[in-house]
């Protein structure tokens, strides 16, 4: 594995650690409002996946996108004024956790409905189908969203019609507290793939250098006109739902068993095992991490609020009653 | 529901000018030119394609553009409205059409949560120049799923906009302007309107698009209607106009925005107002203009505005019950001589 990449792997895992670490003390200091969907456990998906796209690739994700946004190039400070619903934030501070948008590098939110990216990102891939172009979408979902009437009306359509489209599960094991087994009659999710016509696959979504192994060849897949795939990453998070679930419904058990499977501490092992990276390596990587959450945090607290209600609803302002000028 | 010939029509072309048409054909001739001009307007929606639309109204165009601009999808409403949320994202102007407006109800996640939300959402930065069009209203003994008018949930929407052409020379206009415009616009086509006759010049200029019309000049009362409210509207005056009441109609054109501005000029001189719909009366559109002509008209009006509309029922399939749930040109002329009643002394 390139040194390079193995940085990066490092370095972006331990950024999405420390910012949900730094957004949680802010919810729980009132400077964060709304719903709250963090992402501890689950950091080889995103950063695995998004580092085998191409940065003209498109993003669409799910309310728990922090991690996506920043990996896929949104500065941290502006994810975190946007958790603080500032006029600097990535979506103007209108949005909030869980609709997180930057145009200018394609990543297309933040869906607080479960089951909407997938309609999402088949339509920016018919678009980039009916342009013939070689661009082609990350769509991630959870396993609760494999319930949804659109993610199986959108695999029809997307195989249907070949549409470059990278499906790819986040299966944390829970939708919100119904744990798998009793949500899902077909547990295994790269299972439904099949019943397409799409190929699919299982993956150790706690192994960041398995989940990039398996993108990269999914992404060449898609990009190379072959139609849709399907990536089911098996992750876990270690937080409730959201700020609001303290994830009662777990045995302290199974969280135990899932952290000594912790991502960040696998590969920090195996980078320095195999040489990719050393210590010096991590503990500077730690210290811009920190530098750089704190300095969200600062900006984010610092920065003004949005002021125009109005702003946005309409391409241009809009008078309901008809007012002539 | 039945097809007819039409003269106007190739076996695989598109519907030509003439001085009159058919709704559908103006509507056709509409999405010939958008197609035309701009590579990025495409069409989405079940049997779009190669059955030509369920009202014909995309006829030929298949043949004309290709599948993947004129796309047959599965049924899927809440997905194939999401796949055309999702392709204005990135740039394309699609135009979905809901078969009939009915099967919206399983795409309201799509319409209301993202078409009508995202630009907000995102601060201004997501544009989503997308047009659904879709037919509503009580045709003819469809039964109670298939005879809905959702007016009033679409108005009250926050970033979608709604025009109800009735004419062929409107279907023409606010289509085309629906499709250049940069935001999500609903088209609400009437199911009974397709196949009725007006005069068509594709190159007359457009009113704004929001903007009502005066179909029929009166001093005596103002009924304000649209859709196929407006044609029932129209019967009921040239028939009070023989007993020497003159009768104001006003086609809305548009539900959202409302061309307040109309209404009041046509109240100031009227001074009595009766909206008549075809929407059920509850939360209506005719309630927000009856009171907000009450707020901002009052001292021009005589009397309070008055609310025809469908009775608070689901659809019935028996036509005559059918024919009673909605108003009639019997119903009209009967509420405008009562409030003609108030004034002949």
């Amino acid at each position: 594995m390139q040194r390079k990449l193995a940085r990066q792997f490092f370095y972006d895992m331990t950024l999405a650690r420390q910012f949900e670490q730094a957004a949680a003390e802010q919810y729980m200091q009132g400077n964060i409002g709304g719903f709250l969907h963090l992402y501890p456990g689950e950091e080889a998906v995103a950063v695995g996946s998004l580092h085998a796209a191409e940065p003209g690739d498109y993003v669409v994700s799910t309310y728990r996108e922090h991690v996506h946004a920043m990996v896929w190039g949104v500065s941290p400070s502006a994810v975190m004024a946007e958790l603080f619903g500032r006029a600097t934030g990535c979506s103007g501070g209108y949005g909030g956790s869980m609709h997180l948008y930057d145009v200018s590098r394609r990543f297309l939110g933040g869906y607080a409905i479960v089951g909407e990216t997938f309609a999402i990102a088949a339509g920016v891939g018919y678009w980039l189908r009916l342009n013939d172009s070689t661009q082609i979408v990350l769509c991630y979902f959870g396993d609760g969203a494999a319930n949804q009437g659109t993610f199986h009306e959108t695999l029809n359509m997307a195989a249907l019609w070949k549409l470059p489209v990278l499906f790819i599960c986040e299966n944390n094991h829970y939708q919100i507290g119904t744990e798998i087994h009793r949500h899902s009659a077909v547990p295994d999710i790269y299972r439904h793939a099949s019943a397409y016509g799409i190929d699919g696959r299982h993956v150790d979504g706690m192994d960041v250098v398995a989940v990039h192994e398996a993108t990269r060849a999914a992404v060449q897949h898609v990009r190379s006109g072959n139609g849709p795939y399907l990536i089911e990453c098996e992750t876990y998070r270690y937080r409730g739902h959201s700020m609001a679930d303290p994830g009662a419904y777990r045995s302290a058990l199974e969280l135990a068993e899932l952290r000594a499977r912790d991502p960040l501490e696998i590969f920090r092992e195996r980078a320095l095992g195999q040489g990719w990276l050393n210590e010096t390596d991590c503990q500077e990587a730690e210290k811009t991490v920190a530098e750089v959450v704190a300095e969200a945090v600062r900006f984010a607290a610092e920065s003004p609020q949005p002021t125009d209600l109005g702003k946005g609803v309409y391409s241009e302002p809009l008078d309901l009653y008809g007012g002539r000028p | 529901m039945t097809r007819q010939r039409n003269d106007n029509v190739g076996i695989i072309g598109t519907a030509r000018p003439a001085p009159e048409l058919e709704v559908w054909q103006a509507l056709n001739i509409a999405l010939d030119r958008a197609m035309e001009r701009d590579s990025s307007v495409f069409i989405l929606g079940e049997d779009v394609g190669l059955f030509g639309g369920s009202y014909r109204v995309t006829q030929g165009l298949y043949a004309k553009y290709g599948e993947w601009r004129v796309r047959d999808t599965p049924i899927s409403e809440n997905s194939f409205v999401g796949i055309g949320v999702g392709a204005a994202l990135a740039g394309g102007r699609p135009v979905v059409e809901i078969m009939t407006i009915n099967f919206a109800l399983l795409a309201l996640d799509s319409i209301i949560n993202m078409a009508a939300k995202l630009r907000y959402m995102s601060g201004g930065q997501l544009q989503v120049p997308l047009v659904i069009r879709m037919p509503g209203g009580v045709a003819k003994q469809l039964g109670a799923q298939h005879s809905q008018r959702l007016e009033h949930t679409l108005v009250n929407v926050p970033g979608l906009r709604v025009v109800v052409p009735a004419t062929p020379q409107d279907s023409y206009w606010q289509l085309s302007q629906a499709i250049v415009a940069d935001d999500p616009i609903i088209v609400l086509e009437h199911e009974l309107l397709y196949f009725t006759k007006g005069p068509f010049d594709p190159d007359a200029p457009p009113p704004a698009m929001h903007a009502a019309a005066v179909r029929r000049e009166g001093r005596d009362v103002t009924l304000v209607a649209w859709h196929r409210m407006v044609s029932l509207a129209m019967e009921a005056a040239a028939q009070l106009s023989t007993r020497g009441i003159e009768v104001e109609v006003i086609d809305l054109r548009s539900l959202r925005p409302i061309d307040l501005p109309l209404l009041r000029e046509s109240v100031s001189k009227t001074r009595h107002a009766i909206v008549v719909e075809e929407d059920c009366r509850f939360g209506g559109v005719g309630a927000e203009i009856a009171a907000t002509l009450g707020e901002v008209a009052h001292p021009d009006l005589a009397s309070p505005v008055r609310r025809l509309a469908a009775s608070d029922v689901p659809t019935p399939y028996n036509a005559e019950l059918e024919r009673a749930s909605i108003p009639g040109t019997k119903n009209i002329i009967q509420a405008v001589e009562e409030l003609a009643g108030l004034h002949t002394d």
